[in-house]
């Protein structure tokens, strides 16, 4: 009864009149925060939607616990991830981008889910869709602002761009299209070598899940039993292929054939949350490779250059965005099970374009990497060396 | 052959000494004498084919470092197609030695994932012609990572195989690709001719910390040569990106690699004893993104001849 009666009363206290009462008193503002913050749940439980099986006696639990402070962290991250690209749209149109910039916005759900299910231990790589996991793998937004401006702040020193972002445990960032389906493969075996209880998961999209090195990859996976969770992005739509035109089955999950699998709801946090625990699980166990296909949806079109609406309709995207939104979806779960207001969320909102803004700020005024620097890292722990240009004339120093 | 000889015996007369130069001594001591009637060799040296020698770089290697491993097809219980890693398996178990499906695409990308997350690994193509179905991941997931990750990620990988002409296999088996993976930026090739240059090679190459292209050839697998006791040693690397001079000479250069410069020497052998002093470089190993190592490597013995 209480907390139906401060559930009312924080609704009360969003409309205008309040609004504008808390502005003219910081003093009565900050007495209703903590106020609020006194009278939160700690966790609440969640009914998720069930997965899809194949060749799996039982899946992911259909209830999970979510505590405030992890939906806050969640809430964070995705709306950071949000803004972030909203902000690389924006840049790219200035031309303050240059070259490919393909965005996050919509999907993420998925990388937050998958972070929040693994450990920084644990390894990932995905292919060119890369902003919303490098910045959950542990790259600032500055740098990756900053690497898709072309500076040397970034966190390739410029040298990448939007496709191509590392960091610890995170192997990009893969241009060619499936690639890195067995460089995944490849660094679960190195994890089952080592025997750290390392897992490795690898990404692709619908329009890769068609290449025949997937293929090969899963018979190699499933024959050594590498511990990969191989993660199929369904995003419906492979550049501007629909799914149903690129693919004689669109059941992705089961298409490992032989390697059980899951699909899930990409646009729920809590459901890939679950769903990737479940799957590590089963990988750390040592019973082998495990296919998870999310689906999921992006707002923008493929990259920069594509509108996005002449192989889909505007309807579509509106009606995803205002029925199946990960954020709204998260926001609403945690408002109405009390874990936390509508201010405190928009509070939120406010600090992340803050940050943003500022990372921005950053990335445009960064300066490019020098010409000096061209010809370095050419080669991995090399001395020194020098490498000629475009002519006899022209040399630059490579060093490591 | 005969033709070859015919044409540098023209060229010769257009060199501008015609005084012999008494051979001084070897670079490094790896030089061999090929003068009628006098042989230098060290005093252990022992007659080792180039497969015998691929055999005992895989073995040093294995044993010396953990994180070495060998993949690829018939590797492990046939002892390899070419029988290179013979009794490699039955030493060191299926973790360090793995037969692959026919799958390059597959194991290749693979290998470079394993190379990425610390592993060092030895990858075979049964011949490089099939490394064509392999070639995205040599070139852009293995030699274009450390540059596009400005250092972060390096990957320390061998992609081995026989390249270029066979005896009577056909065009799909006989392709040389010293051209094309020469020209990739990242990659390091290296293409041996003796046993010495390949056993020296392939370790150079297992610990390089860069992926590295070895293109061997087959018919050269049967041949022996003389392994100095320096080149037994289990911690014999010739270092990659170096030249080596094969015979000394003053009148004229002959640059090649792999299994041309046994053909040079013979040629060499042959003209020695017309008058024509040539001098046989080999083109053991470059490094790519147009180094000006290869002009500093022709000066020195352009400018003797």
């Amino acid at each position: 009864m209480r907390k139906m009666l401060l559930a009312v009363l924080s609704r009360v206290l969003q409309s205008p009149a309040a609004a504008a009462a808390a502005a003219g008193k910081p003093a009565s503002r900050v007495m209703v925060a903590s106020r609020n913050y006194a009278d939160f749940a700690n966790e609440a439980t969640f009914e998720i939607k069930k997965c899809d099986l194949h060749r799996l006696e039982e899946g992911p639990s259909t209830t999970t616990v979510m505590t405030r402070e992890e939906g806050l962290q969640y809430y964070k991250t995705m709306q950071s991830i949000r803004r972030m690209e909203l902000k690389a749209d924006q840049l790219y149109k200035q031309k303050i981008i240059r070259g490919f910039c393909h965005l996050y916005d919509g999907q993420e759900a998925c990388c937050v889910g998958i972070e929040a299910a693994i450990k920084p231990t644990d390894h990932v790589i995905t292919a060119y869709r890369v902003h919303g996991f490098t910045y959950t793998r542990g790259v600032p937004i500055r740098e990756i602002l900053t690497e898709l401006t072309g500076r040397k702040g970034g966190c390739a020193k410029g040298k990448g761009g939007s496709m191509h972002m590392y960091t610890k445990n995170f192997y990009g960032g893969n241009g060619i299209v499936g690639a890195q389906v067995p460089l995944g493969a490849g660094i679960a075996l190195a994890c089952k070598y080592f025997g750290k209880n390392e897992i490795c998961m690898a990404l692709y999209g619908d329009g890769a899940a068609n290449q025949g090195q997937i293929f090969e990859t899963f018979n190699m996976a499933a024959l050594w039993k590498l511990p990969c969770i191989f993660v199929c992005e369904n995003n419906r739509y492979g550049m501007g292929t629909s799914v149903e035109r690129a693919a004689a089955s669109t059941d992705y999950y089961r298409r490992g054939d032989f390697i059980p699998g899951l699909r899930v709801d990409g646009m729920d946090v809590l459901c890939v949350r679950e769903a990737t625990k479940f799957a590590a699980e089963h990988c750390r166990s040592g019973k082998g490779p495990i296919v998870m296909e999310l689906q999921t949806y992006r707002y923008h079109g493929h990259s920069m250059s594509d509108p996005g609406i002449s192989y889909r309709t505007r309807e579509e995207i509106q009606e995803v965005r205002s029925k199946s939104d990960p954020i709204t979806l998260l926001k609403d779960r945690m408002v109405n099970n009390n874990l936390a207001s509508i201010e405190e969320l928009k509070d939120i909102d406010v600090a992340v374009r803050k940050e943003i803004e500022e990372a921005a700020q950053f990335a445009t005024t960064d300066p490019e990497p020098p010409l000096e620097e061209l010809c370095h890292h050419i080669y991995f722990n090399e001395p020194a060396f020098e490498v000629r240009g475009p002519n006899q004339w022209i040399s630059y120093k490579s060093t490591s | 052959m005969a033709a070859a000889v015919a044409v540098l015996r023209h060229l010769a007369p257009l060199g501008p000494r015609l005084t012999r130069i008494p051979p001084h001594g070897c670079t490094g001591g790896r030089l061999l004498q090929h003068r009628r009637g006098l042989r230098l060799s060290a005093p252990a040296a022992i007659q080792v084919t180039v497969r015998d020698a691929l055999n005992q770089a895989l073995d040093e290697e294995l044993e010396r470092d953990e994180r070495v491993f060998l993949l690829g097809e018939e590797v492990a219980q046939y002892d390899g197609a070419y029988k290179i890693s013979r009794g490699l398996w039955k030493k060191y178990g299926d973790k360090r030695v793995i037969d692959t499906p026919i799958s390059e695409m597959g194991f290749a990308g693979i290998a470079v994932g394993a190379a990425m997350a610390g592993l060092r690994p030895v990858c075979e193509f049964m011949t490089f012609n099939f490394s064509m179905q392999a070639i995205d991941q040599v070139i852009n997931s293995a030699a274009k990572t450390c540059y596009m990750s400005a250092g972060l990620i390096g990957v320390p990988i061998v992609f081995r195989g026989p390249n270029g002409a066979s005896a009577g296999v056909a065009a799909q088996h006989s392709q040389c690709f010293a051209a094309w993976y020469g020209h990739c930026p990242g990659l390091k090739v290296v293409s041996p001719w003796s046993a010495e240059d390949a056993k020296g090679l392939l370790k150079a190459a297992i610990r390089d910390d860069n992926p590295v292209v070895m293109l061997e050839n087959e018919l050269l697998y049967g041949v022996p040569f003389e392994l100095s006791e320096q080149a037994q040693s289990k911690d014999f690397v010739i270092p990659i990106g170096k030249a080596k001079i094969e015979r000394q000479g003053t009148h004229i250069t002959l640059v090649s690699h792999s299994r041309l410069v046994g053909h040079c020497m013979e040629a060499a052998s042959v003209l020695a004893k017309e008058g024509v002093e040539c001098e046989d470089l080999p083109l053991t190993t470059w490094m790519l993104q147009l180094c000006v190592l290869p002009v500093q490597m022709f000066l020195c013995p352009m400018q003797k001849t």
